[in-house]
């Protein structure tokens, strides 16, 4: 199975909800459409489930053009961030009432729903309501309705954003192993870059109506295509800085250092720099490093890991570090940049080249 | 600004409990200095709001009383309490303007207006709310109402404390973020009472100064982020805090120390009792990829991009590890070693070694 949106654009009144959309997705690999609240996820699965209707384009299941068909004959599943049950059933037959609809015989619906039952570890509850249910359950019930029936595709809007962290993590790292190998197209939907970056697979990065970028998701959080691609995907938020190359130097405020890689085949000129927090540390590395020092404005120690804000020329700057780190509000503090770990943009905001470490 | 201390609150929602399942919140004893930077953290269902509807005055407790500034409110209704309460949910007036709404807290207690105006500009101003002081409130998007909810939460500057009810669950991880850091920034500059309700282990150990950790109407550790980091006293603290949390391993007692699935673990200190289900806690940040050591296969890895998350399979137990270096192969055979001075034991799910010097 694959799915494909071919010239996708939708319009409401005069406002473009998805500029024209191209994307091909493979089965038994999670595809990840990862974005801001209201940069287009939702429309996109809408376009795809059969929701919607695109003002513009195709949708294809398989090479097959799908684009007028509904939801139930695309056979495709979907699951929403809030959990949907019917409250009068038993999670037994919750998850049995799509196959109940297709007149599949009892011993069959009752196999297939014990097993999914099974999967998602709901077995000694399926005589329950789900009111009698945690959060977590009830949305595992969800989970188990959308895969008992074989869909081609399955659609996960934000599933566990209504979840308690610890369940959002533990369901977090299930949903791969209980989604894979069963032949279908998996999309899902999150505006939490570390969310992506655990559940790996493919990412579509969504901004402002359209695909910013897709692909492998480290590959994507490796060299992000622009700078709104790099905004998107990073938490901590990538810190920024308009820089100037002259020649094979590059100079930030006071601060320079030498361009080595590509870096050097740039044009001189003003570009932008993107550094993760996590390539400005509190304690010096090996070199190549440029050392900042700055007024250390807010702290955030969590024990695995300690974050410190600096103003860095008004830009508000943010360094992350593992293990604890003894720092004082209001004390100055050394930081130290990593250069060959920056990504160059360009005045268009466009990747122009990469540090020669940019892992 | 007040001190607030909590006596032996027990709360039920039944009229007669007789036995502890009864009880919704069981025995919290507390005291939060004035001015400090709290954060109540556990699961749905743990009784963290249970306890915010007490300290707010929405809820009189079954037993215990609450005291601000050693004077007993435990009866008094909330409007006489003088604390601010921001919701998961913003909680605004559509029809007024942003600044009538940050006014609004003041001019309802007669503030004079050369103060006023002073108090919503600079709250405005630390929540970048200022060049939208005109606008509507409605027409805004949800991430500055709720901007606004928490503005009209910390604009009075005479409350006893400020209490959040998970602000941040409706907002995008960039913003959440933000905000996060602009509270935190607020409290280092204004220096009021505030006490954050979450689930959110992030938001709390980045918040707080002190976390107060609860399980099923329970306190079961207080502490400062890194002690509830690095000491877990209890089993369900190491899981619960850290992402992933702490590998909690079965191990067995011999003659001369533990046995992790027959290899034998160094542990931080002598054990403290010689009884009880015996399991080891140690942090995926302490488990190190080394040449030799416990063997182990890898099942999975995750490269979240500043680390490698490997799990891994040491008999039928998996163990995270956290990781510098790039993902090993998927089936690969590694060996792992456990840092002896973060290798902590517990018993029956209370820690039961003795504290070294890490």
């Amino acid at each position: 199975m694959t799915l494909e949106l071919e010239g996708i654009t939708k319009k409401i009144g005069a406002q473009t909800h998805i500029h024209e959309t191209n994307l091909k997705l493979e089965r038994d690999a999670f595809n990840i459409l990862l974005g801001a609240t209201n940069a287009g996820k939702s429309t996109l699965i809408r376009l795809m489930a059969g929701l919607d209707r695109p003002t513009k384009g195709e949708v294809f299941f398989d090479g097959e053009r799908v684009t007028e068909l509904s939801p139930q004959k695309r056979n495709i599943a979907l699951v929403h961030q809030f959990f949907i049950n019917y409250p009068h059933l038993t999670v037994y037959e919750n998850i049995a009432s799509p196959l109940r609809v297709r007149k599949m015989s009892r011993t069959e619906i009752d196999q297939r729903v014990r097993d999914s039952a099974d999967l998602l570890q709901l077995g000694p509850m399926l005589d329950r309501r789900p009111q009698e249910l945690s959060g977590g359950q009830q949305q595992r019930t969800a989970l188990a309705r959308a895969i008992v029936k074989e869909s081609r595709a399955i659609f996960l809007d934000e599933p566990l954003a209504n979840l308690d962290y610890k369940l959002r993590e533990e369901l977090r790292e299930q949903l791969p192993e209980i989604l894979s190998q069963r032949g279908t197209v998996v999309v899902y939907a999150t505006s939490d870059p570390t969310e992506a970056l655990l559940i790996g697979g493919n990412t579509a990065l969504v901004h402002e109506g359209s695909v910013a970028q897709f692909g492998r998701t480290a590959d994507i959080y490796r060299s992000p295509a622009n700078l709104s691609s790099a905004r998107v995907f990073s938490d901590p938020p990538i810190n920024l800085a308009k820089i100037h190359k002259t020649g094979s130097k590059i100079v930030l405020d006071q601060h320079d250092w030498q361009a080595s890689g590509d870096v050097l085949a740039l044009a001189d000129g003003q570009y932008t720099i993107g550094i993760r927090p996590h390539h400005v540390v509190p304690t010096a590395p090996s070199p190549p490093f440029v050392r900042i020092r700055d007024r250390v404005d807010i702290t955030e120690l969590s024990g695995t890991s300690s974050v410190a804000h600096f103003s860095m020329g008004k830009r508000n700057w943010v360094s992350l570090a593992a293990g604890t780190h003894p720092y004082r509000v209001g004390d100055m503090h050394d930081f130290y940049l990593l250069p060959e770990k920056c990504l160059y943009f360009d005045s268009a905001g466009i990747l122009a080249a990469v540090g020669t470490d940019h892992g | 600004m007040a001190e607030i201390v909590l006596e032996r609150l027990s709360h039920s929602y039944f009229p007669n409990p007789s036995s502890t399942r009864d009880y919704a919140l069981r025995n919290i004893e507390l005291k939060w200095s004035d001015g400090g930077a709290y954060a109540l953290l556990g699961p749905s269902g743990c009784g963290k709001s249970t306890l915010l509807n007490i300290i707010s005055g929405l809820l009189n407790p079954t037993e215990g009383r609450v005291l601000f500034d050693k004077k007993d409110v435990t009866h008094l209704p909330p409007d006489k309490r003088n604390i601010a309460q921001v919701f998961q949910f913003p909680v605004i007036y559509d029809t007024m303007t942003v600044y009538d709404n940050l006014a609004f807290p003041l001019r309802n207690r007669g503030v004079d207006s050369q103060f006023i105006d002073q108090r919503v500009r600079a709250i405005a101003s630390m929540l970048e709310l200022d060049s939208r002081l005109s606008l509507r409130a409605a027409n805004l998007a949800p991430d500055d109402k709720q901007k606004i909810s928490m503005g009209r939460g910390l604009v009075r500057d005479d409350v006893n404390v400020i209490m959040f009810d998970e602000p941040l669950t409706v907002i995008d991880p960039e913003l959440k973020w933000k905000l996060r850091s602009k509270l935190k920034e607020l409290h280092q500059n204004i220096s009021l009472t505030m006490i954050y309700v979450t689930h959110d282990q992030t938001e709390a150990l980045t918040f707080a100064d002190e976390v107060i950790v609860m399980q099923d109407g329970e306190i079961v550790q207080v502490g400062t982020p890194i002690e509830l980091f690095e000491r877990p006293l209890h089993t369900f603290v190491g899981h619960f805090i850290g992402s992933p949390g702490m590998n909690i391993l079965p191990v067995e007692m011999t003659g001369n120390g533990v046995c992790f699935h027959g290899h034998p673990v160094a542990l931080e200190g002598t054990a403290t009792t010689k009884t009880g289900k015996f399991e080891i806690g140690i942090r995926p940040e302490f488990v190190k990829v080394c040449s030799s050591g416990i063997p182990a296969k890898v099942h999975k890895t995750a490269d979240i991009g500043r680390h490698t998350v490997i799990e891994a399979q040491v008999g039928v137990s998996s163990v995270n590890v956290i990781s510098s270096g790039p993902p090993p192969a998927l089936g690969a055979h590694i060996h792992l070693e456990f840092i002896p001075e973060h290798t902590r034991l517990y018993a029956d799910g209370w820690i039961a070694s003795e504290g070294g010097s890490g």
